[in-house]
This record gives C-alpha cells, structure tokens and sequence, in this order.
C-alpha cells in the first residue's frame, strides 16, 4: 500500500527492505528520523552510540562480519567520522556498508552548511542522492547492493529539504536478512600498516575507475529528452525544482554524484544548446563537468550559499517558462519569534549567574547555545561538539594567570560523552585551570531526547550503565567536582564564581532534568505571580529572558502623584510559566510569590 | 457564506492543476498534525502529494510552516511566491509573515488568535493591529474564524488544529467520508471522537459577516 514518508522515514524504510540488521548513529537534525524510525523494525540492532565516529567503527565490524550495516549522521557528524571514513575505503566490506550524511543547506539546525558530496570524492566512494522519499527508499536499497558489488563503503546524501519533506512511496520486496558468519581473517585486506595499505590503494583507484565504467549504465543516472535548446544537470531536490520552472528542457538527473558518467554527460552536452547544472551549495558537479572541457553554466547565476528554492533558482537562470511571481517589495516589520530557551529550563540559572560574573564562557552545541542571545547573552563561542572545553585551556595557556576567575566552559551531557571527554583529559593532564560546567538535564535535548551513556537506557529502552560523573571525571585526573542544583540561583552562583577561582581544573555538574524529559521531570508544585503593586519595575527579571515573563508599559503617568513614577511592570504568563522561581529568587522585592492556584 | 469558485482539486480541465496550501502558525498549535491529515486523506482519495516542513530548531513557540501540494503530478514540495491558493493561517501575526506566497485570489482563513512573540511581551517591538483588515483589503477571499471558540464547543480547545482543517476542508475536493476515516486511522484512539465533533463543527462553520 502506499505511504505518505518523510525521506527519513523513507531511508528507514529501504534500510528494512535491504535487509539491514544493524544500524548505528547519533543524533542530528536532520537526520535524527532515520535511527527513531528504525526502531520499529524489531528485526535491527539499532543504538546510539556516543559519537559518529564510534558509529561508523561499530558500523564496519558488522559488516566484517557479514551484516548489513547502516550508519547515520548529519553532515558535521561526518567530519567526526571521518578518519575511519577515509581508510574504511581500502579494506572494503563483506555485509554491505552505508552510510547515511544528512546535509543542512541554510543551516535551520547547524553551525556550518558544508557540502559533504566533496566526502565522496576525499573518500573515494561512491555517493547516491535521492531527489525524493521513493527515490531515497529505493536507493537505500540499490546503495547496498553497490557497497556489496563493488566491495565498498557507499554513501547516501541527503538534504534537509529531502530528510523532511513527505511524499508517496510504494513499498518493494524485502529482502532477507544475510545471515552474517562472522569475520573472516584477510590481513592483507583488512590490516592497514604501510604494505598493505600501499596495495589496497591501487585497488581503491581501480575499484573507482570500475564505478565510473558502472555509472554509464546505472538506471538512476538518466536523460528525459524535451526540447534540446537548454539542458540542465542536476540531483536531489533541485531536480524537482528544476521540473516545476523549465517544463520544456531536457534533463540529464542524476541519481549517483559521484563518480559521475562523464560519457553520458559528454553525450548530453552535444545534443543540447545550453547546459546549466543547478546544485546546491559548491559547485561540485560543474567543476567536474568543466574539466571535461564541456562550457555550462552554474554558479555565475545561482548562489553557493543557502538553500534553494524553484524561485531562487527562476530568478537566476532568467527566462522562466512562466509569468514570474510578483514578490512585495517592502516589507512591514514583523517580530520575529526566534528559538529560545524553554520557560523553566535548568540552564537558564546556570547562563543567569555566568552573566553576573562575566567570564568568558567558550560553549557547545545544544540548546543552551542560545544563551548567546540577550539578555542572558553569557555564551561566547560555539564551534563544534566538544571544542569549548578545548577552547578555554587554549585562553587561560595564552593569558596565564590573567586567566583565573574569568574563564569557563559550558558543555551539554551528550555532547560531553560526544566529544569533551578527551579535552577535559587534556585540560587535567596539561596543569590547566579551567572549570568545566557539565549541563546534565539527563539526556540529548536538542534533538528531541534521546538517551546516552550518561542515562543509562538504551535506544531500545533496555536498561545499562549510567556513568557516574564523579568517578570518571577523578578517573581523567580531576580533583573537585560539585553538583549543583541550577534552579538555586544563590548555590549556582557562589559554586561557580569559587571553581572559576580554584588555580587547577574542576567540573561542575548542573543537574536537573530538562521541563521535556517525560521520564525524569517533575513538574513543580506552582505556578508564579507578580504583584503588580509591589513590581517596582526594575526589570531584574526579565534579565532571566524567560519567555513566560513579559512587560506591561504603563502609558498614563499622572497616577498617583507623590509616588516615584514607573515604566511599567513585569508579567508572568501563567499559560506559561511552570514555576522554577527563578524569577522569584531575582526580585528584590518580593513581588513574585508562587501563586496559590494548582498547576 | 463563503464564495466558492471552484473546488480546490478537482479536476476541472486544466490537466495538470497543482493546488497549494499553506498551514502556518506557531510551534505548538498542532500545524503539523493538520498538514498531516491532510495529505494522509488526499493520498487517500488517490492524488500525488508532497509536503513540506522544517523541524528542528524550531522549538516551542517558534513560527510553523507547512507546505503541501497536490495534483495529477507534483514535483516541488515548495510552493512558488504567488503561487499559494489556500492559507490556513493557525495565529493572526503569523499570517503576514508568509504574504509572498500568495496571489490576489488566494484564500485566507484566518484564526483569530494572537500569540505575542517574546519581543512583543518584552515591550521591545509592537504586534501589528487590525491584521483582518489589513489582509481583507488585499486579498478579498480573507476569512475571519473563531478557532478556539468553535473548538472549545466541541469540547477541547487542543483540537483547535482540526477545526481549522474542517474550515478549509470544505474547499476542497475530498467528500466527508474520506476526511472523518483518515482521522479514524492517524489519531490515538482515546482522541478520535473530540476531533471528529470538532472537524465536523469546522467544516460547518459560517465566518461572521466582519466588515
């Protein structure tokens, strides 16, 4: 039967059907789905592991051993991944091997927007790209019949656009789950010391020129002959950008990205008049093209930045075969409703207090990122996963002393296991003094909540080990590490401007349950209240940026005439405050009390 | 009563007729599970779909837009500025934000809900006034609808989402049966009836004649 799916829930499908049984990952938008709805095939040893590089290794030893093997990742994960990435290509597979890159053009949800075609080609494996959730379902399957023929790690790329758009797939076959037989001993293959690897890398480029001969005839790379006076080259969701515009002009679509038909292309190039090639992001494809000599046109007319559009795309290849939207110029100034930290966050005390004590805070990624923004406005870098515990023993070597009381790193729990695990090794083994504040809210809020080591359940629910932060962090040579409760803004406050001054390293454990983490969140016993005659005005509170917490102008001021006039006063919605008393603990005047009503 | 001009869908001589629909409004609102129905019943009543949306950053209380189009054939999951027939439009401010997407002869339901942004309750910024007005004079085919009245009538403001796509659902080619079976298969159990009192309530709904 036919399903609406998400390219996610698509990729999950093919993976299914392609008979996977061990899939690895850790989350990422966009590709986050693709692991969650792998779990309802109960067939597939799904888990999380701590970082992406940890998930291709687990990925690679299922396949040595006769599985097939997805492994999934967002398009930063796979710099992480990379360095087994760039050798998995020499030793080859036995189960087929994907892995999945989930690439973000205009960074809804990412530091960086680099365009991961370019692993392909550092790799030297081959990348499929599916313009849609058929396609992405489909080439799930054809990727791992590629990785098995040819004896490689194969790559699927998608978009966000593609990870998070819902069109019809109809299900196909499902084929049986190899049985994997364990690995097979193959030093030669699989040992990767100088002598061998000098061998497996003249199969490597072998094995390249064998795909390149292969992509000719592959189904998925295709021309659809129309008029030939304008040709276009494209993949993915450009393609179908591209199909809505120029409804009269040949196409040449590719599903494979790399290596490319160059004999297709060059026969293409001579039947139409003018070629353009649309992609996103580099110009990946066009300066391949052009080094076959073959004159196109791609990003003298349609950007490298950001994502695409059919309108962005109308607007720079000129004549659009239809009458061309007519875009209001000017707009009125709308408020924006950008991300925010949620009312009653755990980290809000924690980036509160940092404010207060202006250091310089080198961060993460995660939520508590956003406490860049005014009026928290206490986070000073952000990266990538795990560099701010590495950043902030770079400022205090460079400043020495200077160093002491004025320099702190944030880090998320999941990002910690992630990636700060070794900075803070180094930190403690190279005589830093840095303080390290771990924001346990008890699991990988982001993405949307899933678990890691730090919580002890699998992704299958089953339950494990939960790391004890004090014994490892003594373990990396760590001798002062506090908890603290960071809904106690007095406790909060005095434990880190102590650590910031402590002359060695020390972690801070701020420990409290994200508000959406159903398993361990108790919600609290009351909603807050300002009385608006005892509010002074003095906006104390709306320093916590809470978004429960709002403003009221008072326009009149001929009111009570004696008395010191005020601006306005502070209001607490009470739709949404959930009753941290933070705001509470900051007002100087008593005027917020929890409020007798019940939540 | 609403002019209708043609039913959205329905084919009607232009093979290749694409229809576009907009569903935006705030993080929160149920946008998501509206646009789902929706392309879940037209699926259903045997049309190609796509649709449209970003998650991620995109937390509570951020603005929500989800795209679906459906035709013969579709090929973009993106609508084209000036190419959107239909906006359900989930909270007022939210409404002016996605302008581009529309063409003169768009339809406009517009729940009349405000939900302040932070900028807005921080005193920083203002909300717009008179946004119904400001919409009706440049889009004639601007409707003004009590959402969370109609869905507190039918027992539970949470299905506002539902009474919305029982407004819109009257304009478009899909009969009855089709709509109250898809939200029999894709809501939870205990939910079904609620949604279904409030889906039938909205589609029955006449806009108050506001001038």
């Amino acid at each position: 039967m036919k399903q609406m799916l998400s390219g996610n829930e698509a990729i999950a499908r093919g993976a299914y059907e392609a008979g996977v049984t061990v899939s690895t990952g850790y989350p990422g938008t966009p590709s986050t789905e693709i692991m969650e709805s792998l779990l309802q095939f109960k067939e597939i040893a799904v888990e999380w592991c701590p970082n992406e590089k940890v998930a291709l290794e687990v990925g690679s030893g299922a396949s040595l051993a006769g599985a097939r093997a997805l492994v999934v990742m967002k398009h930063v994960g796979v710099n992480v991944a990379a360095d087994p990435l760039l050798t998995l290509p020499y030793i080859g597979v036995k189960g087929g091997l994907v892995l999945v890159t989930a690439d973000d053009p205009n960074m809804y949800s990412s530091q960086n927007e680099q365009d991961n075609r370019h692993y392909a080609r550092f790799a030297k494996v081959p990348m499929l790209e599916p313009s849609d959730s058929q396609e992405a379902k489909d080439f799930v399957k054809i990727a791992f019949s590629l990785s098995e023929r040819f004896d490689t790690l194969t790559m699927l790329r998608t978009t966000t656009r593609i990870s998070h758009s819902e069109s019809i797939v109809r299900p196909g076959r499902i084929q049986k789950a190899s049985t994997a037989s364990g690995p097979l001993k193959n030093p030669q293959k699989h040992v990767m010391v100088p002598v061998n690897a000098r061998d497996r890398h003249r199969q490597v480029e072998k094995r390249m020129r064998r795909l390149a001969a292969f992509a000719e005839s592959f189904p998925a790379n295709r021309i659809e002959w129309n008029k030939k006076d304008r040709g276009i080259i494209t993949s993915g969701t450009c393609y179908q950008y591209a199909k809505e515009i120029f409804t009269d002009a040949s196409f040449l679509k590719l599903g494979m990205v790399y290596p490319l038909p160059v004999k297709m292309i060059e026969y293409f190039a001579r039947q139409v008049k003018n070629i353009y090639v649309i992609e996103e992001l580099d110009p990946f494809l066009e300066e391949q093209i052009r080094s076959l000599g073959i004159k196109v046109l791609g990003k003298s007319l349609l950007p490298v930045c950001g994502e695409y559009n059919p309108d962005i795309i109308a607007e720079g290849i000129k004549d659009d075969s239809r009458p061309k939207a007519k875009r209001k110029g000017k707009k009125a100034s709308i408020p924006d409703r950008p991300p925010n930290l949620c009312p009653g966050c755990p980290h809000r005390g924690i980036f509160y207090s940092l404010n207060k004590l202006k250091v310089f805070v080198t961060g993460d990624i995660g939520c508590y990122t956003l406490a860049y923004m005014p009026p928290l406005h206490s986070l000073d870098t952000c990266v990538c996963m795990g560099a701010g515990i590495g950043q902030a023993h770079g400022v205090e070597q460079a400043i020495k002393g200077d160093a002491l009381g004025k320099v702190a790193a944030v880090i998320g729990d999941s990002t910690f296991f992630h990636s700060g695990i070794t900075g803070l090794l180094n930190s403690a083994y190279n005589r830093g003094i840095s303080t390290v504040i771990i924001l346990d809210n008890r699991f990988t809020a982001m993405t949307g909540g899933q678990d890691h080591p730090g919580t002890g359940i699998t992704m299958r629910g089953e339950q494990s080990h939960a790391i004890d932060y004090f014994q490892f962090c003594h373990a990396l040579g760590v001798r002062t590490v506090r908890k603290v409760d960071p809904y106690n803004l007095e406790e909060v406050f005095m434990t880190i401007k102590e650590e910031v001054n402590r002359p060695e390293v020390s972690v801070i454990i701020s420990e409290a349950p994200c508000i959406l983490n159903r398993r361990e969140y108790t919600p609290f016993p009351f909603r807050y209240e300002i009385a608006a005659a005892a509010c002074t005005g003095c906006r104390r509170c709306l320093k916590l940026g809470c978004p429960a917490i709002g403003w009221k102008e008072i326009r009149s001021r001929d009111e009570k005439k004696g008395k010191k006039l005020k601006a306005g006063v502070a209001e607490i919605d009470p739709l949404l405050c959930i009753g941290c008393s933070m705001c509470s603990q900051v007002c100087n005047e008593a005027a917020i009390t929890a409020s007798s009503g019940k939540r | 009563m609403i002019q209708q001009k043609r039913q959205h869908g329905k084919p009607s001589g232009e093979n290749n007729t694409v229809t576009n629909v907009l569903f935006v409004g705030v993080g929160g609102q149920g946008t998501l599970v509206a646009s789902k129905i929706m392309v879940e019943a037209l699926l259903k009543a045997g049309f190609d779909v796509k649709k449209s949306e970003i998650h991620g950053m995109a937390q509570r209380g951020g603005s929500v837009i989800s795209q679906v189009r459906f035709g013969p054939v579709v090929y973009s999951p993106l609508i084209r500025y000036g190419e959107g027939d239909i906006m359900v439009s989930f909270e007022q401010l939210e409404a002016l934000r996605y302008l581009d997407y529309l063409h003169r002869d768009s339809l406009i339901f517009l729940n009349d809900q405000k939900i302040l942004p932070p900028s807005v309750s921080m005193g920083i910024e203002v909300y717009p006034e008179n946004i119904f007005t400001t919409l009706k004079s440049r889009f004639k085919n601007t409707f003004l609808i009590e959402g969370l009245q109609v869905a507190q009538n039918a027992g539970n403001a949470r299905v506002l989402n539902i009474v919305l796509l029982g407004v819109l659902s009257r304009h478009l080619a899909l009969d009855e049966k089709t709509w109250i079976e898809t939200l029999r298969e894709k809501l939870p159990p205990s939910l079904i009836d609620v949604n279904v009192r409030g889906f039938l309530l909205g589609r029955e709904y006449e806009p108050a004649a506001v001038s």
